[in-house]
């Protein structure tokens, strides 16, 4: 089966369910993650990171901003609304995704593992039964490989380096590794996702790969390797969030709050 | 419709240009897809460069401002899509060659496996022992590399 547009899936309510609460993971996990990475702009540690990450957060928020046009298409959403006030419960990204950048090592381990995510989940979209999705994916996977290559590169260095870089580097995976599994549920649409194919990798698999990914990762960067990943406590694809999350709406929205209906 | 009306709205395309990179028109980088004159009405198919490129308000105005001028047009419509999407593959020669004088290396041909030890020819000195600076440059599309040769940094178009 293929829905070729917004109006194609809105005769099938299920379906259009499903499609609009992957839509919101794919938002907000960019959104949120670009928000971070912006984050870092006047204090990266040197003046090329500081030119990666502002670069880096455009794409993010750009893609954040594609998928919520795709969502307005779906189902009439203003997509800055959306993206600004929206209610933490109606947020569906990961809380891997939302958490503070900690030091340099937690923001370089945090985005790899995103990253990887990311890749595997955007891989199993390519082939959407919803075609404006695959289609957009397409576009965005060419984009996200540069991060992915960016990140894979910090990741390996700052491990091979040695000495306080690995620590803070081993230190900074055992504090993310709680949240890692939360990346791959599709919350609780998934049954509905996987059986009309708009994407074709469940949760299980996904993981899966990520693990068979990273393994080898590890062992070349002579990282430790924290074990399976444990079940989270806070399902962000089903709205269970951290404090963080709030902590980042309210900067977000701060200057957008002060008067609506600015125009820009 | 005519034939004569798309040639003049062709040209009045060239003059839209990156407002990054004013040498090189929408079209030499390849972000039309196509244009088509139905009546006093032109509907014009963009591709942007990136997903989240910012100035894709700024391209939008600057094509009704230009085709407006044309006798006869009445209606600009632009869309924005990104199906095919764009590559940098699909920069003309003309383009590649506009970017160069700007002091824009042209982009790598995009089935070259690795950015990373991937270096473009100097726009400066033509030199090609360069090195990878940094992946991301100044605005979504470019990088920034260093050549060896006169000892300066260079941006050049991601191949993508
Ligand atoms: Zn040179």
């Amino acid at each position: 089966m293929q829905v070729k547009h917004a109006e194609q899936a809105q005769t099938n309510p299920r379906y259009k369910a499903a499609v609009r609460d992957l839509l919101l993971q794919l938002a907000d996990d960019e959104l949120c993650i670009g928000h971070r990475d912006s984050e870092w702009l006047g204090l990266a540690p040197d003046i090329e990171e500081d030119v990666a990450f502002s670069s880096i957060a455009q794409d993010e928020v750009g893609h954040a901003a594609f998928y919520l046009n795709l969502l307005r298409d779906l189902d009439g959403e203003d997509p800055d609304a959306a993206a600004f006030f929206r209610k933490s419960r109606d947020r569906r990204n990961a809380v891997l995704a939302e958490r503070l950048n900690g030091d340099w090592a937690e923001t370089i381990v945090r985005r790899y593992f995103y990253d990887v995510f990311d890749e595997i989940r955007t891989e199993a979209l390519r082939e959407s039964s919803y075609v404006p999705l695959a289609r957009g994916v397409a576009k965005i996977r060419r984009e996200e490989r540069y991060h992915l290559m960016h990140f894979q590169l910090w990741f390996t260095r700052l491990s091979a380096a040695g000495g306080e870089a690995r620590e803070r580097m081993n230190r900074a995976v055992e504090g993310l590794w709680p949240e890692v599994k939360g990346c791959f549920s599709l919350g609780g649409w998934e049954r509905q996702l996987v059986a009309s194919a708009v994407i074709s990798l469940d949760s299980n698999e996904m993981e899966r790969r990520w693990l068979n990914r990273m393994k080898p990762v590890f062992a070349q960067a002579g990282l430790q390797w924290p074990g399976p990943l444990p079940m989270v406590n806070q399902d962000g694809r089903c709205g269970a969030h951290s404090s963080h999350l709030e902590e980042l709406l309210q900067t977000m929205g701060e200057v957008v709050r002060q008067d609506p209906a600015a125009r820009w | 419709m005519g034939n004569g009306r798309e040639t003049e709205v062709m040209r009045a395309l060239q003059e839209v240009k990156d407002p990054e990179i004013p040498a090189v028109s929408i079209l030499e980088l390849g972000m039309v897809n196509q244009a088509t004159v139905t009546g006093h009405h032109v509907r014009v198919e963009v591709t942007p460069t990136f997903v989240g490129c910012p100035a894709l308000d700024w391209i939008h105005g600057q094509i009704v401002e230009h085709l407006k001028k044309i006798p006869g047009i009445e209606e600009v419509e632009v869309v924005f899509v990104i199906d095919p999407p764009w590559t940098s593959d699909r920069i003309t020669l003309e383009g590649r060659r506009k970017l160069e004088s700007f002091g824009i290396a042209p982009p790598p041909k995009t089935e070259d496996p690795d950015p990373l030890n991937t270096v473009p020819r100097c726009p400066y000195c033509g030199a090609d022992q360069g090195e990878v600076k940094n992946l991301f440059g100044p605005t979504a599309c470019r990088s920034i590399y260093y050549c060896k040769h006169c000892r300066q940094p260079f941006e050049g178009m991601k191949a993508v």
